[in-house]
């Protein structure tokens, strides 16, 4: 098996006893994005000098015997809504085209202090609204699995990156599901941690109190790993929780479910799931009946409304958070014809800057915010919030985790639902009660589905900062599976022709 | 510009009942700023105090300054208010260019202070209380200069610079509700009111309440009705009116104004309007409406605010008097009649003169300075009297100088130009100037002998007891000391001198 083919945790333990070096390494990752990124399109940017410089130092800290970190060498591709010092960052829009931010977010300052080389930044629909990539400025994304397909949105450049061995470890955002739906439908494993868990200081906002960065990783304990090496306390965000939620590498190394309640989540499953989806999902839950889990079944019936109030609250924020993009003092500006205002020059630049996608959440988020319609829109969205809030501590008075599909299909076709946003928004459904209620989701690829051959992934819910339980019995379900396949998922996926 | 037509005042004050609101912004003098570390610092080079949160840039999050609503929690209490159990911060969004992310943080809903009220006394003694609704925290803006047009203003303007170093500054906004029956003492009672809140926050120490720097700036809102009419007329607000003298004037402007449109028919628009303190007149700025649509919603980049009781407690217990104590116990301790005490509140002195009586000097003396020779020079130089270059402390100073008979009072005045031109101390300008009187017996019985001499016909006078006759020789005696001799000595001397020789 080639260097690239590794989990990380592999490689970190290659690189600490000193077998290869992260310069060899990263070297071998370039040149296979090099290879596979004019097809999948995975990266908007790639940072080829910076990655090997960036190695170099860690090999040479190394050398002189210096105490490095866990992932210390291992590679990394960033998702190109996090701001990094240096590196063009467009968040996948013409607005911020050849915008070079002069600080780091925290998580890449947390990347870069654990010493990973940064492989690049990967595509997202434009400004991580839409689920497909196909909303990006800089063209979409394909899934390796079946390259006429979408890897999932708005991370699709960072699932696509990882399950196509062009990075070992990527870091993706999620609002709405944006980690977990392009996991599901790439094989790959996607982390969303409680809200606050992972500072979200220099993440370019979609929905404030949805957003939260999270790992994108080939397995769960490389999703551990990566989540230890990122959460913690932030004084420059507010919101970022005050306590530590302990290791997850620690729970990643469980090896027992026995006496774990599992709820299954009735609103999410049975109709409108795909055939291949169900069946893959019930054999997980079979497999973890039989170490000794226990299911039960539970009710969410405000998850019915969820994805009605997500579509109020994450644009009504957007359209607030996407006001400074205004041409005054960064980014995109376009002069309008004839005698030019400021109101003028903004107008302009938004009209041209943005796409329609982006385009059409700031109207409907100014409309859910204006004067006369607030208490109908945003108002009764925040009640289906506390809601939804309310069934899930009642369900978790029942369960140690939530269990459901992360998404009702596979992977579909490029195209197939661009021209009908509500078909792509209802594909969110399993994942935005997450996002509403601030709580912990994994997505962990269980199976191809019998009709397509296409991934199909499983995701966990806990309570709020329980991230633990789904590194316990993720890493648990992961074990049982490849033991009953005799290999990795991920092995499974069709060699990629490439010309 | 067309010239406003104006009812006479008191004509206006008979027809119509006038209703005052006021909104006053105090700058808060916290080390940095509300939302992110950058200095907040008046005068600095434009755009060097900013960071990626308060120039707007993507991804960058606020992080709220603990001291700021510690000084907003002391303001809201100095004025009587209760402080909420908890406030959230809303954006208040509106594309400007001022405004690095298109959205104030600001209170909306859930103000850190609210029904509060103030007892102010107007110049006829008269005393209001005037009803607090709330006191709010938010941010300032940037600062916009308009270049190449004449005014100064956008209408005209070539192109516009923005000054970011002010965005982010901490700001806390206190409303009064309606103010109702101050009749023609309205003009006075919003000036008045400004005051106490500038001499509340300075005593409180969370502003320099500088309002030519606009640490203290006021919007005030004015409506008349005809008598008898309990529907309120429509308002207009006034903005960013910079001195009290200009509160004073813009509300007696708008109320002529107004009340001239009404007798004439035509509707009061309402809108914002700009002060000129040039023309003495307001212009009409943009209309406003009730429906002026924010589109507010609660800040989900930061968690509520949730000032314990303990910590709320703790920060009443810090509060200085307030200022109608303050007043009492001042004008009792002085011992200024009421006619000296108000000219000293009227012209805004209260502070320096009580800093100038704590430096050492004789509250008469201070007064006298400060409401005098000072007011004088600051009339004459047409400033404000805090501009003026001169600390309490100096003042005080020249006092004890004069007070111990080594100044007179023109030399004293010669050394108080010295301190405003900057020359230093008043005991360095006594000795850089040579001022110090003559105190030495000798130097004066010389001078005086040598006049005596020069006058014996003088001299007999004085012997004969024609006492009236030494004005000359002390005339002689103070032109040859060059006035730096104390008169009275010198006559003592000459009287003295005359009966010896």
């Amino acid at each position: 098996m080639s260097l690239v083919n590794k989990s990380a945790s592999e490689l970190a333990a290659m690189l600490g006893s000193k077998e290869i070096s992260s310069v060899e390494l990263t070297q071998a990752h370039l040149e296979n994005i090099d290879k596979l990124n004019p097809k999948i399109n995975s990266f908007i940017t790639v940072t080829h000098e910076l990655a090997l410089s960036q190695a170099k130092g860690v090999d040479e800290l190394r050398a002189k015997g210096e105490k490095l970190s866990a992932l210390a060498g291992v590679p990394i591709a960033v998702k190109d809504n996090l701001t990094t010092i240096g590196i063009e960052t467009t968040a996948g829009s013409k607005i911020l085209k050849g915008w070079v931010p002069p600080y780091d977010a925290t998580v890449v300052r947390k990347i870069l202090s654990n010493r990973m080389p940064i492989l690049g930044k990967t595509n997202l629909d434009e400004f991580a609204m839409g689920s497909s990539t196909e909303n990006s400025a800089y063209g979409p994304s394909l899934n390796p699995w079946d390259l006429t397909r979408t890897p999932g949105g708005s991370g699709g450049g960072s699932s696509s990156a990882v399950a196509s061995m062009q990075a070992p470890l990527a870091i993706g955002s999620d609002t709405g599901g944006s980690i977990r739906f392009p996991a599901s439908v790439t094989g790959t494993v996607g982390v969303k941690p409680t809200y606050g868990a992972v500072s979200r200081y220099g993440l370019i906002a979609l929905g404030s109190s949805l957003d939260q960065i999270g790992p994108v990783t080939r397995n769960v304990m490389d999703a551990a790993m990566l989540q230890d090496a990122i959460a913690g306390h932030d004084d420059m965000d507010a919101t970022s929780l005050p306590e530590s939620l302990g290791s997850m590498t620690e729970a990643a190394k469980n090896d027992s479910v026995k006496g774990l309640k599992i709820g299954i989540i009735k609103e999410l499953t049975g109709e409108g799931f795909q055939a291949g989806v169900s069946e893959r999902f019930q054999e997980a839950l079979d497999l973890l009946v039989a170490a000794g889990a226990e299911i039960v079944e539970v009710s969410c019936p405000s998850f019915q409304y969820a994805i009605a109030a997500y579509y109020l609250i994450q644009p009504a924020e957007a359209s607030s958070n996407l006001a400074r993009f205004d041409s005054v003092r960064f980014g995109l500006r376009v002069m309008p014809e004839g005698p030019a205002t400021v109101e003028k020059v903004m107008a302009a630049t938004r009209e041209a800057g943005f796409g329609p996608e982006v385009k059409r959440r700031i109207i409907l988020g100014t409309y859910a915010l204006s004067s006369g319609y607030y208490d109908a829109y945003y108002g009764s969205a925040q009640k289906v919030r506390t809601l939804i809030q309310a069934d899930l501590a009642k369900a978790f008075e029942k369960a140690d985790v939530l269990v459901s599909p992360t998404a009702p299909t596979t992977a579909f076709k490029l195209g197939e639902k661009q021209e009908d946003p509500l078909a792509m928004y209802l594909n969110d459904i399993a994942t935005i009660p997450a996002n509403l209620a601030g709580i912990p989701g994994m997505s962990l690829p269980v199976g191809l589905a019998k009709e397509d051959n296409l991934p199909v992934g499983a995701q966990f819910l806990a309570p709020a900062r329980q991230d633990a339980r789904l590194y316990r019995v993720g890493a648990v379900l992961e074990k049982l599976l490849e033991n009953k396949w005799s290999m990795r998922m991920l092995d499974l996926a069709p060699e990629l022709k490439v010309n | 510009m067309s010239k406003d037509q104006l009812m006479d005042y008191q004509k206006a004050l008979g027809a119509y009942e006038v209703v005052i609101g006021l909104e006053v912004h105090v700058e808060l003098n916290t080390k940095t700023k509300m939302f992110c570390g950058c200095a907040n610092v008046f005068g600095d080079e434009p755009n060097t105090n900013v960071c990626p949160n308060c120039l707007g840039f993507p991804g960058a999050m606020p992080a709220v300054n603990g001291k700021a609503i510690e000084n907003s929690i002391k303001i809201g209490l100095a004025l009587d208010c209760e402080i909420a159990e908890t406030g959230r911060f809303s954006r208040k969004n509106y594309f400007y260019p001022d405004l690095a992310k298109n959205f104030q943080t600001s209170q909306y809903d859930e103000p850190i202070a609210f029904e509060g009220s103030i007892d102010i006394e107007v110049p006829s003694g008269k005393v209001f209380t005037v009803q607090i609704e709330r006191a709010h925290m938010e941010e300032d803006a940037g600062k916009l200069t308009h270049v190449g047009g004449s005014t100064g203003r956008i209408q005209g303007a070539e192109f516009s610079l923005v000054d970011f170093n002010r965005a982010g500054v901490p700001l806390v906004e206190i409303v009064t509700k309606p103010i109702y029956g101050a009749g023609d003492e309205a003009p006075e009672l919003a000036a008045a009111y400004v005051r106490s809140i500038r001499e509340i926050v300075k005593n409180l120490g969370v502003s320099d309440a500088r309002m030519e720097r606009g640490n203290v700036r006021c919007d005030a809102n004015v409506s008349i009705r005809p008598k008898g009419q309990e529907k309120l007329g429509t308002r207009t607000e006034t903005k960013n009116v910079n001195s009290l003298r200009s509160i004073e004037r813009a509300v007696k402007y708008e109320i002529q104004r107004q009340a001239h449109l009404l007798s004439q028919g035509t509707a009061i628009i309402q809108e914002t309007r700009h002060w000129h303190e040039d023309r003495g007149a307001t212009s009409s700025g943009r209309p406003k409406s009730d429906a002026d649509d924010y589109r507010y919603f609660p800040e989900p980049d930061l968690v509520p605010v949730q000032p314990s009781k303990e910590w709320i407690e703790q920060l009443r217990a810090t509060l200085p008097e307030k200022p109608a104590i303050r007043r009492k116990r001042l004008q009792d301790l002085w011992g200024f009649s009421d006619l000296e005490f108000r000219d000293v509140v009227n012209s805004d002195l209260l502070d320096e003169i009580d800093d100038t009586v704590n430096a050492g000097a004789k509250p008469q003396a201070a007064r006298k300075w400060w409401t005098g020779e000072l007011a004088r020079i600051a009339n004459s130089e047409d400033k404000d009297i805090a501009e003026l270059s001169i600390t309490p402390t100096q003042v005080a100073q020249i006092a004890e100088l004069v007070e111990s008979g080594k100044l007179t009072d023109r030399l004293a005045r010669e050394v108080l130009t010295g301190v405003l031109a900057g020359e230093g101390d008043p005991a360095e300008i006594v000795a850089k100037r040579g001022l110090e009187v003559v105190s030495d017996d000798g130097a004066l019985l010389a001078a005086i002998d040598k006049v005596l001499a020069e006058q014996p016909d003088v001299l007999a006078k004085i012997r004969e007891g024609k006492l009236q006759a030494a004005g000359a020789v002390i005339g002689a005696v103070m032109k040859a000391m060059a006035g730096s001799a104390d008169a009275a000595r010198v006559r003592e001397l000459v009287i003295q001198r005359a009966n010896e020789l």
